[in-house]
């Protein structure tokens, strides 16, 4: 747990601008994720997650998107300063990305041994033949049994669950420091997500490799999680544990989120719910971004925004009923 | 083949007694043509369901999950008339409705509703809430007078937590959660006595899925509704319904009462399946997982003899050679498995 840091992001800032109005979508995240440490970004449609990992690749969509301020270091070197071309030696290599949708993001006219190959021979300095026998060797580590027929076939030939298999063969051959998963197995069944979680598991074992695990599902992110990072409407509202997290989550927005999923252990007869919807980024409420839908909401949350602040040595809060000097027992109310 | 159908028919009375079924699938199929060639000449048959016997009970929730392709969707259309039954028999209400004509359906409609999946395609961007909620009532004549179907209209709003003062707005004002609510209250506006859900809550975030939940929940209550609830999430479907039933490649695997189901889970693939659902507390992660092997195989082209002999971890010859009958292994849990005979 306490290995080398491998990316350590400090305030970062993201924002899309419309006719000069600028809506910030990510806004002053920092963690940082250690050597062979499988970190979990939760949140819902519009909470930034998927933003924070385009932005630490430097993939966010222009020309409207833009990284506004902050620092990313990856090995100690920030990439929000390096030109665009030290990039392309960056992603896919060093850094490596897999998306939540495997049908569009294989080329559907090249096989996959040429998209294999082809990232192989860009990154490394070997011949294609070479090239040829690692792409065989990674696609029979994520259980393809026909990995040399697999190469000569085209996208469609190919079932979700084997093309998101493929995906991370591509993600991992360059032997990545870092894997960001975005919603890898959201799009797939789920006897093939309980494949894909497995096999996620053993190869971050096996290469050490540091894992951001991006997701909605609270479930994936019990299987395989060690740290999760909460963000609520572009903020990271928690930071903890993963068996703390669950145990005794310390934000309002956690404990609704882990109360309102149904258990497949036990039964209950109702699920608690979070009133409200998930704000979007151009109507975020003044104050805290939770306000709206807090069930402990107090008058101070209404006026000024929390820090995110140490709880203790591995937890960290953004709310105000966990900073001292607060008083907690304030006037409750629920708004919806 | 129909002496077994009987058989079960007739357990599951003797067991609830008083309980009638409202809805019943008997050998049900389902075979969509595969057409090819410049002549479309059919040369084979995707058989999405392929014999399935399912019968609802007035004012349960029956729970029916399976994986992608594994036809769940296409039962529940085909037991709305959505689709032309291939093969079998479906009764509603004790009325025989499989080879009805388009016309002699129109009552049908009102008693039988359908939510769908996406709240983003499946409502009329150009047209208002109001009248999204009106035409319903207008095409069954129900509540002539304007002001009356107005009141009828805000009624129903108000009652799955739309504010009814939004009546003149169109679909892209809401967000998905309160348009899955929209699709709600269309199927609800006509009074229906059960309301087929097809994935109603996989579109929506985790916070807004618990509050649908709840409402579905609800209003079974108040309007005592009966659900058919297609859904590929297993803790959602557990939650939700009393009885499930799990298919594979157009057959069904198992059906029994929730706690039975997820307890004591009998076909190898239902044992599979509930092995293969990410466990809700990090502490639970470590145990068996069943792992299956290989593909699923094509619809169109269905292994023989048992449909999942292909990936079974416990097959046996008889299984690639003879389709297995549902069979009432415990009290109110069947299954259709060549282990249990």
């Amino acid at each position: 747990m306490n290995g080398e840091t491998v990316i350590d992001i400090r305030h970062l800032k993201t924002s899309f601008f419309s006719k000069k109005t600028e809506l910030p979508v990510v806004d002053d995240v920092s963690f940082s994720v250690h050597k062979g440490e499988t970190l979990a970004i939760v949140g819902e449609s519009g909470s930034g997650k998927s933003m924070t990992a385009l932005s630490i690749m430097r993939l966010v969509p222009t020309p409207n998107g833009e990284i506004v301020d902050g620092e990313i270091y990856f090995n100690d070197r920030d990439l929000l300063k390096q030109k665009e071309k030290e990039m392309f030696k960056v992603r896919g290599n060093e850094i490596s990305m897999i998306f939540q949708e495997p049908m569009t993001s294989l080329n559907p006219v090249y096989t996959i041994g040429d998209q294999i190959r082809e990232q192989l021979t860009y990154h490394q300095d070997i011949t294609r033949r070479e090239a040829h026998q690692i792409g065989i060797e990674m696609l029979q580590t994520v259980g393809f049994s026909r990995a040399k027929e697999i190469m000569g076939e085209y996208p469609h030939r190919l079932s979700g669950g084997m093309r998101q298999r493929v995906m991370i063969a591509m993600a991992l051959s360059n032997n990545p420091q870092l894997l960001i998963a975005d919603e890898p197995t959201t799009a797939l069944d789920v006897t093939v997500q309980a494949q894909i979680l497995e096999l996620m598991q053993k190869l971050s074992k096996e290469y050490d490799s540091a894992i951001i695990l991006i997701t909605h599902d609270l479930g994936v992110v019990a299987e395989l999680a060690e740290r999760v990072v909460v963000m609520y409407g572009g903020q990271v509202v928690e930071e903890a544990p993963i068996d703390e997290l669950f145990d005794d989550p310390l934000h309002p927005y956690s404990e609704g989120l882990l109360n309102s999923i149904p258990k497949i252990e036990g039964t209950q007869d109702r699920l608690d719910s979070i009133p409200g919807t998930v704000p979007t980024p151009d109507n975020l409420p003044v104050g805290c971004n939770f306000v709206t839908r807090c069930p402990y909401a107090m008058e101070l949350c209404q006026q000024e925004e929390p820090r995110l602040m140490d709880k203790d040595s591995s937890r960290k809060v953004r709310c105000f009923l966990h900073e001292e000097g607060i008083a907690t027992d304030g006037q409750q109310h629920r708004s919806s | 083949m129909v002496n077994n159908i009987e058989v079960l028919e007739n357990e599951q009375h003797e067991i609830v007694p008083g309980q009638e079924n409202i809805l019943e699938m008997q050998e049900l199929k389902k075979h969509f043509p595969v057409k090819t060639g410049v002549l479309q000449r059919t040369t084979g048959h995707v058989k999405a369901v392929d014999g399935i016997d399912i019968a609802v009970k007035k004012g349960e929730s029956f729970g029916l999950v399976g994986e992608s392709g594994c036809g769940k969707s296409t039962a529940g259309r085909t037991a709305m008339r959505l689709y032309e039954p291939t093969e079998g028999q479906i009764t509603f209400d004790g009325e025989d409705i499989s080879r009805k004509k388009e016309k002699d359906l129109f009552n049908l409609r009102r008693e039988m509703q359908m939510i769908f999946q996406d709240p983003f395609s499946s409502l009329n961007p150009r047209k208002t809430v109001g009248s999204m909620l009106a035409e319903p009532l207008k095409v069954h004549g129900l509540y002539k007078n304007q002001n009356e179907r107005k009141e009828k209209i805000q009624e129903v709003m108000g009652r799955v937590g739309l504010n009814p003062s939004f009546t003149n707005r169109y679909p892209h004002e809401f967000s998905g959660g309160q348009r899955q609510r929209i699709g709600i209250a269309r199927a609800l506006v006509l009074e229906p006595k059960m309301i087929i859900a097809d994935e109603p809550v996989s579109a929506l975030d985790v916070s807004i899925q618990s509050q649908v939940l709840n409402l579905l929940d609800d209003l079974q209550d108040e309007f005592n509704l009966t659900y058919l609830f297609i859904a590929h999430d297993l803790s959602v479907v557990k939650h939700f319904s009393d009885r499930i039933g799990v298919m594979y490649l157009g057959h069904m695997a198992e059906i029994a009462d929730k706690t039975d189901l997820y307890d004591d889970p009998l076909h190898p693939y239902t044992q599979a399946l509930l092995s293969a659902v990410p466990r809700s507390h990090p502490r639970e992660r470590t145990r068996e997982r069943i792992t299956l092997t290989g593909e699923l195989p094509s619809p169109a082209n269905p292994p023989s003899g048992c449909v999942f002999h292909t990936r079974c971890p416990h097959v046996m010859d008889v299984c690639k050679e003879i389709v297995p009958q549902m069979r009432e292994v415990k009290p109110n849990q069947y299954v259709a498995c060549h282990l249990y005979e």
